[in-house]
């Protein structure tokens, strides 16, 4: 056994490490440090839980097995999972963080005696309260990551479904959630909490059906921040600091970045909520771009063009990864640095279906990331660039979030692909992106369309070059 | 007048929270995708209450409900932990070869 005292010394240092963990992020030579950090920390939270309940019984022997089962599990999606599949990986993640924060605080509302609460029937309101929160919380997370997981795997359909009402349905949700929380204190009955989990899996469907697959990364972040606040919850009710302090870590860094995520689009937080984004002028759109004539090129036209730039800017978009085209674009990359041309990366925030899914990526086909810049660094030097080659990306670099008030897109921080002297883009179709709108680039002097696939493209310019 | 130990937690909650938010914003935002699946390793140290939850008791009781429930989240946050930490040290890996590849 362990005294009180040690135990809470032992959940601090833990809570620490997470911090230190978190603060390794900040540069890439940090971070792994960062990362084992974090892996002691949790080594020493579970080690001095086991000790402190001191039950070596079967009990123990079922928790060592059950551990390694999930452990199994773990390492091995860890380590099959493609780079291009991390935002579908992240949100299971959470939904698994959610559910567990459902299945402690069910326990501890079954068994309160352990977690020192009070008896069943005669749980402190407090407590109840906490663990309703908990459990609430970490319910939304579940079934809410599990609908975002679905629209990005493919599974479910990325457009956002809506319906009248949807608005006041959320919110009467959540009014009788309170009151339920209410009824819950007042009578201890059953029936409340588990009404209060089932209500809380509905609103977790209902909050994300209805937010569009170009959304993703806030929706991602912002599940990210609910699954620590449903441990912080969580932590509350057992009274634990290190699940108190990663909790609050977790729910800061990830409303930390539904922020930037939205600023990247420029839209409000509950714009990107509310959703039903992207669905309304396509049809004026349609009609407008059968007129216009296009300029479309091959392999060979563009290989040209770059070998002979003296500067080349990449701007990779979430096409670039769904076609796994990062390895082809670093072996043109290369090709056209053997032939003396200067070549770096121009990254979107919200490029790619998660914050920061393109710099993985382009980590992963081991191009070095002092060449990788964001926005802001690289937004001026497109003005003195010969060549933007955009593979994958559409609504980050149309010039109409600049120009036209009535876009959708108006105001949003764009990519200043158009200053450079000819653009490249490499698309399917001329058909427009996530947001509905016609691209204006697309219809430029100096752009020339590369209609076909982002990698086999790609892999066509490396053998023209 | 005593105070109620749980305005202490919530000040470490609170004083938690402006950590982070201090230390979310010198994340470099390559590392944005690291930093989501590590936040998602830490938080499964949630298995703690599982863990209690689950080894409440004598023996005969570990098939109670409440164990039960205990055990499941044990599985879950364990997927997690391991997962998460090990996709973090994956993904950092590469950003670190890049590095040896310049020098």
């Amino acid at each position: 056994m362990i005294s009180a005292n040690l135990l809470a010394v032992f959940y601090l240092i833990s809570g620490v490490l997470f911090i230190l963990a978190l603060r390794g992020l900040s540069s890439p030579e940090t971070s792994r440090q960062g990362n084992l950090f974090g892996i002691i920390g949790m080594a020493i939270a579970i080690g001095v839980t086991i000790i402190s309940v001191g039950n070596f019984s079967t009990g123990f022997l079922y928790l060592l097995v059950l551990l390694l089962i999930g452990g199994s599990i773990g390492a091995f999606i860890a380590f099959k999972i493609p780079m291009t599949a991390m935002p579908e990986l992240v949100a299971g993640f959470h939904s698994l963080v959610g559910l567990a924060a459902v299945f402690v605080a069910i326990s501890a509302f079954l068994n309160p005696e352990v977690f020192s609460l009070g008896s069943p029937g005669n749980i402190k309101v407090a407590s109840l309260i906490e663990m309703s929160l908990g459990a609430a919380i970490g319910a939304i997370t579940f079934t809410g990551s599990i609908i975002a997981f679905l629209k990005l795997r493919g599974i479910m359909s990325g457009s956002p479904i809506t319906f009248f009402g949807q608005h006041y349905l959320n919110l009467i949700l959540g009014i009788i959630l309170v009151g339920l929380v209410f009824y819950l204190c007042k009578s201890q009955a059953d029936i409340w909490f588990w009404t209060i989990i089932i209500i809380s899996f509905l609103v977790g469907v209902l909050l994300i059906i209805p937010i569009g697959g170009a959304d993703m990364p806030v929706v991602i972040s912002m599940l990210n921040s609910y699954s620590g606040w449903a441990a912080a919850g969580i932590g509350f009710t057992l009274e634990n600091t290190a699940l108190i302090i990663t909790g609050a870590l977790v729910g800061s860094s990830g409303a930390i970045l539904s922020y930037i995520m939205c600023k990247g689009m420029n839209r409000s937080f509950f714009n990107v909520i509310l959703g039903g984004w992207g669905a309304t002028d396509q049809s004026s759109s349609n009609q407008l771009k059968e007129q216009k004539p296009v300029k479309s090129g091959n392999a060979d036209d563009a290989a040209f063009l770059m070998k002979n730039a003296s500067s080349v800017i990449i701007v990779p978009g979430y096409g670039m990864a769904v076609a796994q085209a990062q390895h082809a674009l670093r072996e043109m990359v290369d090709a056209l640095k053997k032939n003396g041309v200067k070549v770096t990366y121009a990254i979107h925030p919200v490029a790619g279906r998660m914050p920061g899914h393109m710099n993985v990526l382009l980590a992963e086909a081991n191009v070095s990331y002092d060449e990788v810049f964001e926005l802001e660094e690289i937004n001026n030097d497109f003005a003195n660039c010969d060549v933007a080659y955009v593979i994958g990306a559409n609504d980050v670099t149309n010039p109409v979030a600049k120009t036209d008030p009535q876009s959708p897109i108006y105001g949003m921080p764009i990519l200043d692909v158009e200053k450079s002297k000819s653009v490249l883009f490499v698309k399917r179709s001329l058909s427009p992106g996530y947001a509905g709108i016609d691209n204006d680039l697309f219809y430029r002097d100096n752009t020339l369309m590369l209609f076909a696939d982002a990698k086999k493209m790609t892999e066509d310019i490396i053998k023209s070059l | 007048m005593e105070i109620d130990p749980f305005i202490f937690r919530f000040s470490i909650f609170i004083l938690s929270i402006f950590i982070g938010y201090y230390v979310v914003w010198s994340v470099t935002p390559s590392l944005h995708t690291p930093l989501m699946s590590v936040t998602n390793a830490i938080s499964s140290v949630i298995i703690v209450g599982a863990i209690i939850a689950a080894l409440a008791g004598e023996a005969e009781n570990i098939f109670d409900t409440a164990n039960i429930f205990g055990f499941l989240a044990i599985i879950l946050a364990a997927v997690n932990i391991f997962g998460g930490f090990l996709v973090t040290q994956r993904m950092l890996a590469m950003y670190k070869k890049k590095k040896k590849d310049i020098k």
